[in-house]
């Protein structure tokens, strides 16, 4: 595969689409199938068919409005239709090279208005399972060009100019990571891809590997050429079959064309990724742990250094990103990285996706430069807090983050900003509370969560999340003291400082943030043993006088 | 040094030649110890101890560690599944939206806790670790099926059906 013939094939993939008159798009996310996308596709299918009309049905990944779905785009019009059943298949089919049909129109101006799509560019426009659409739109471009006008230091040069940031949630820039790898001695690197989406309540990644799985493999391969790696694992969840079918599909699409395998380019660069399913452990999303469960055992994590970079996968070098870091490589090699840095704010560059959930009006995907206003992204984005309840707070990062009260929504979004506000970035989970929401009870939950994922290799996690969780459960059923107040602060402060990795440096996130500003709540169920938002179940309930 | 000979399949069940399959695929090596768990469990519903033992001595892994793979991974079942299975998502957005009570009422209607079948082995109640539908929690699976925006009356008119059948 030499770039002439690349752009060949993207010629005649247009080709064939300029071929139809109408293009039909049709969401088969997780979320839009859950309401019957695919009926709705095969009726699409037979009404065009029926019709007469020269129409392309297209799937596609998710388009990102959740909640509105299942979600149909017919193009070149871009006209968005919503909440669409398979009846409305012949009207829609009907209605091509007319007026569109009104009452299934949406207008979500202002949500998309504040958006700006880097990683999900091509989420919605192209079908997940051709990679000649994925090449269509400049899809390996990038691989090509780095391969045959770049060299590896360039590339490196290339993204810590784009000031590229881990999207996993730590935030280590991710230039100097790759070059810690390129440096490290040995002729067997690997190249790892962290799909190990564990945190409840996010599903970004989940997006990405399903709807534009050609964009990982792309960034995998970029940077397998920057470190001198030949071999890659994609570690998936195995709660996400359909993101391990797309990508199984995926790479032997791209083993066909030549873009993976030896000699790729006419180059002597040999590169070719495997599959490794996840079994289900939250720890798996800590790098060394994550190493482990690719080696097929438990995954445990081991104290660095050795960073992975030096000593990693069966002991030699290896880089791990998460999907989304990897999905920023191509557009960052293509345009260049000033283009990405002059995107977001001082110290985080580009555009995160978000999976904005919970009580908001438009649940779903959405990307965002960083640096972006809380108050933008639930208010106008997210379209605000529906049913006439009133926002409480908006929880950042999954069991490792925090929960971010309504006096806080007027900080920009970035990975320092968070910390200093008792959250983190995380993966990009957002779910917005509203008044029906207890916070200790989603204290507790969050700290449940981290009990039951605990790998119990060290005793500050294993022990001090199922002692925070005894704690909690008490001020949950009206039994706790302020004294055990004190004693949860306490433990807190020792599980952050004493655990082994980020899984129970973390754990006491949600219990500290929900402390700094729900203090009150605490004190309500302490001491009134009531429970404002009338979610906790107290034992002995008080009667309120009226 | 001689040449290991994996142990002979357990029965003729023809599903032991998809795990063996596996197996050969990764060459036999000791890291291809989860992917084979993944295909006894995808192959015969989840692991009993003879699929255990028999994979630790094709993969000549200790089976102390091959047991504490099985248990270390919610995805691994070490009990045979219902007939049918109701999984309740509990990530957090499931939890915002009220799948507590969706999994309360599932479990007063079916007399069990989650992670438990049915006497009749007629159907399993599941807790799922967030399936990634988020934004249209709550969500169960209906037998692996997605349903999103599910109301506790939905859900056990679907146990209904599955109890009549």
């Amino acid at each position: 595969m030499t770039i002439e013939e690349l752009e060949q094939i993207a010629k005649s993939a247009c080709q064939e689409n300029d071929k139809y008159d109408f293009e039909v798009n049709v969401c088969m996310d997780l979320a839009c199938m859950s309401q019957g996308a695919d009926r709705l596709r095969d009726a699409l299918l037979k009404a065009a068919e029926a019709s007469g009309k020269s129409v392309l049905v297209r799937r596609t990944g998710c388009m990102g409005p959740c909640s509105s779905g299942p979600l149909v785009r017919v193009d070149p019009e871009e006209t968005l239709y919503h909440h669409v059943k398979a009846d409305n298949a012949e009207a829609i089919v009907n209605s091509l090279g007319g007026d569109p049909v009104p009452e299934l129109q949406c207008d979500l101006n202002e949500h998309f208005d504040k958006q700006v799509r880097v990683v999900l560019e091509n989420a919605g426009y192209i079908d997940p399972e051709k990679i000649d659409d994925y090449i269509s739109r400049d899809g390996y471009k990038a691989l090509l060009t780095a391969l045959t006008e770049m060299t590896p230091n360039g590339v490196i040069h290339r993204i810590t100019e784009s000031g590229l940031r881990g999207r996993g949630g730590g935030g280590y820039p991710t230039g100097l990571k790759w070059g810690t790898v390129a440096k490290a001695s040995g002729d067997l690197k690997y190249i790892v891809c962290n799909g190990d989406e564990g945190d409840p309540g996010a599903f970004m990644d989940r997006s990405v590997m399903e709807g534009d799985p050609h964009r990982v493999i792309e960034g995998m391969a970029i940077a397998a050429y920057a470190v001198g790696a030949s071999k890659g694992f994609i570690y998936v969840r195995a709660e996400y079959p359909v993101a391990v079918s797309r990508l199984t599909t995926a790479l032997r699409d791209a083993r066909r064309r030549g873009l993976l395998g030896n000699g790729i380019c006419n180059t002597p660069f040999n590169f070719d990724v495997e599959i490794r399913l996840g079994a289900g452990a939250f720890v798996c999303g800590e790098e060394t742990a994550l190493i482990a469960s690719i080696e097929g055992r438990r995954g445990t994590p081991k104290p660095r250094p050795p960073y992975p970079a030096v000593s990693g996968l069966f002991g030699k070098p290896t880089l791990i990103n998460n999907v989304e870091t990897y999905a920023n490589i191509a557009p960052i090699v293509r345009n260049g990285g000033k283009w990405f840095a002059n995107m977001g704010s001082e110290r985080s560059k580009g555009t995160k996706v978000f999976a904005l959930t919970g009580k908001i009006a438009n649940t779903g995907l959405v990307e965002v430069p960083m640096g972006i206003k809380l108050r933008e992204i639930i208010e106008v984005i997210g379209g605000g807090v529906p049913d006439g309840h009133t926002f409480k707070a908006v929880q950042t990062g999954g069991p490792s983050g925090g929960c971010i009260p309504a006096e806080m929504l007027d900080v920009g979004v970035s990975y320092d900003a968070l910390v200093r506000l008792g959250s983190i970035m995380g993966s990009g989970g957002m779910i917005v509370m509203d008044d029906t929401s207890c916070m200790v009870n989603v204290a507790r939950f969050f700290v449940e969560f981290c009990m039951t994922e605990s790998c119990g290799k060290c005793v500050p996690c294993r022990a001090g999340t199922a002692q925070m969780f005894t704690l909690l459960t008490r001020f949950c059923t009206g039994t706790g003291t302020m004294d055990d107040l004190e004693l949860l602060e306490g433990l807190c402060e020792t599980i952050k400082e004493a655990s082994l990795c980020g899984l129970g440096m973390t754990a006491p996130n949600p219990v500290l943030s929900t402390l700094k500003y729900f203090r009150n709540e605490y004190i309500e169920h302490i001491v009134h043993k009531r429970c404002p938002a009338g979610v906790c179940n107290m034992e002995a309930p008080v009667e309120v006088v009226a | 040094m001689p040449v290991f000979t994996p142990p002979p399949l357990p029965s003729d069940d023809k599903r032991w030649k998809i795990v063996n399959g596996t197996m050969r695929k990764n060459g036999f090596a000791r890291h291809a110890l989860i992917e084979t768990l993944h295909t006894v469990q995808s192959s015969f519903g989840y692991l009993d101890d003879d699929a255990i033992r028999f994979v630790a001595r094709s993969l000549r892994v200790p089976l102390s560690q091959a047991y504490g793979v099985v248990t270390f991974y919610h995805y691994f079942s070490l009990k045979p599944p219902g007939k049918h299975t109701m999984t309740i998502c509990a990530g957090t957005a499931c939890y915002i939206k009220g799948a507590d009570k969706l999994a309360a009422a599932a479990e007063k209607h079916l007399g069990i806790s989650q992670g438990q079948t049915t006497k009749d082995g007629g159907i399993s109640l599941m807790k799922a670790r967030c399936v990634g539908a988020c934004s249209r929690a709550p969500v169960v699976l209906c037998d692996g099926e997605v349903a999103g925006e599910v109301t506790a009356e939905q859900m056990l008119e679907h146990l209904e059906r599955w109890a009549v059948e």
